[in-house]
């Protein structure tokens, strides 16, 4: 099963989320951070090593000797990453997608694959949880091509993976969440929580993915989001107290239900009710959202 | 010589337009005769980015040895060097005063981009 955690407002604790079904997970798990322009989950997951492999991305290199001047890579290149500017083909790597499509539609055979660096992938192990992280490369403006990489450390036969997604609606969210089993979203209750729900609401039900609500921070006296999902028929599984017991542990770098045990049993609860809800929409039984 | 001039419009007496990418139309005059035709800054709308680049494009496609306008980025920039178009900035009001200023040797040549690339 993958669960992807995701926000739409950033900050609203998917990380203490997810670090937490990592700790109260049945089996061992993969907990992948994808939040690849600030990852931040190894801070309360502590591998003592972590191993690094550079993740880079194929971009065109042309062969001016081999190349006739066809036009056709620029024909093909949605992003103008390759262009024919007068008699001279011109590539911009930073704004190539990877997709190889200018190599593969060469008659010329001109174009060979040049590595551009995304960025850096981590993995390491503790207590139960092989931890992935990436790491985007200072400068690189694409995370996409990198998120796909860390995804690439799923854990196999049939061994739960945690996805912990970025902030937002975007691209980078799409690419984090897709092929999940079940998408929980974090939110605050506070108009702005409000607000970013909503659009990451609409995105998952674009997407079909099936999708419950975990409200972090709750007791803040706004009720707009607990409406909202009442009225959108969006299940809350989940309410976190907001405390100043949970801010010092996070501050801290605890996970959440080591620090505040009676909190474990409401994540084991939690854990249970995503693997239903993800089984019930498998065999296609469970309403969207779940 | 010939050079572009980045204008809202396609004759002489259009305003000049100071974005680069996104101008609607290039008008090309030769500085002697000052005989001029407008081209038009024609970009794909299905494609996401890359204005500048195609702009830029359009621009050496047009023959002009110099092209004159008001801001130009590191992607365009490129573009325009690669086939020795000149780019000189500054320019203001109509295309006729861009033109005359550019006779008078009143605009600088550009070493490089004055502004920075989009990404998105």
């Amino acid at each position: 099963m993958r669960i992807a955690i995701a926000s739409g407002k950033g900050g609203t604790g998917k990380t203490t989320v997810a670090v937490c079904l990592a700790r109260v997970a049945p089996n061992p798990v993969r907990l992948l951070d994808c939040d690849v322009e600030e990852p931040n989950a190894h801070l309360f997951i502590k591998a003592g090593h972590m191993e690094t492999f550079e993740a880079a991305m194929p971009t065109p290199k042309v062969d001016p000797a081999l190349c006739a001047l066809c036009g056709e890579c620029e024909k093909i290149c949605r992003f103008s990453a390759i262009v024919q500017a007068g008699k001279k083909i011109l590539v911009f790597p930073e704004l190539c997608h990877g997709c190889k499509g200018c190599m593969m539609v060469c008659p010329a055979g001109a174009i060979s694959e040049s590595p551009r660096l995304l960025g850096t992938v981590e993995t390491g192990q503790a207590e139960g949880v092989g931890l992935v992280t990436g790491r985007l490369r200072v400068g690189e403006a694409m995370s996409p091509p990198l998120i796909r990489k860390v995804k690439e450390h799923a854990g196999t036969n049939g061994a739960d993976t945690l996805i912990d997604a970025p902030p937002g609606t975007s691209c980078p969210v799409i690419e984090a969440v897709s092929g999940a089993d079940f998408v929980l979203l974090v939110t605050e209750p506070t108009p702005f929580g409000l607000n970013d729900l909503a659009l990451a609401v609409e995105t998952v039900r674009a997407l079909g993915l099936p999708f419950g609500l975990v409200i972090n921070r709750a007791g803040s006296g706004y009720d707009g989001v607990a409406r909202y999902a009442a009225r959108e028929h969006i299940p809350v599984l989940l309410e976190i107290p907001e405390t100043r017991k949970a801010a010092e542990a996070y501050s801290r770098g605890l996970v959440l239900v080591d620090a505040l045990p009676e909190l474990k049993e409401p994540f084991k609860a939690l854990y249970r009710r995503i693997r239903e809800c993800a089984d019930a929409a498998r065999q296609g039984k469970g309403a969207r959202p779940c | 010589m010939r050079i572009a001039v980045s204008a809202s419009g396609p004759g002489l007496d259009a305003p000049v337009d100071t974005r680069f990418g996104r101008a609607p139309w290039f008008v090309v005059v030769d500085t002697e005769t000052l005989e001029a035709r407008g081209v038009k800054n024609g970009q794909n709308p299905d494609l996401p980015q890359g204005a500048g680049i195609q702009a830029g494009k359009t621009v050496v496609e047009t023959g002009a040895s110099a092209l004159v306008t008001g801001h130009c980025g590191p992607k365009a920039y490129r573009v325009l060097s690669s086939s020795g178009v000149a780019l000189y900035l500054g320019a203001r009001g109509t295309v006729r005063e861009t033109v005359e200023a550019f006779r008078q040797g009143k605009l600088s040549l550009a070493e490089g981009a004055d502004v920075e690339g989009h990404w998105v």
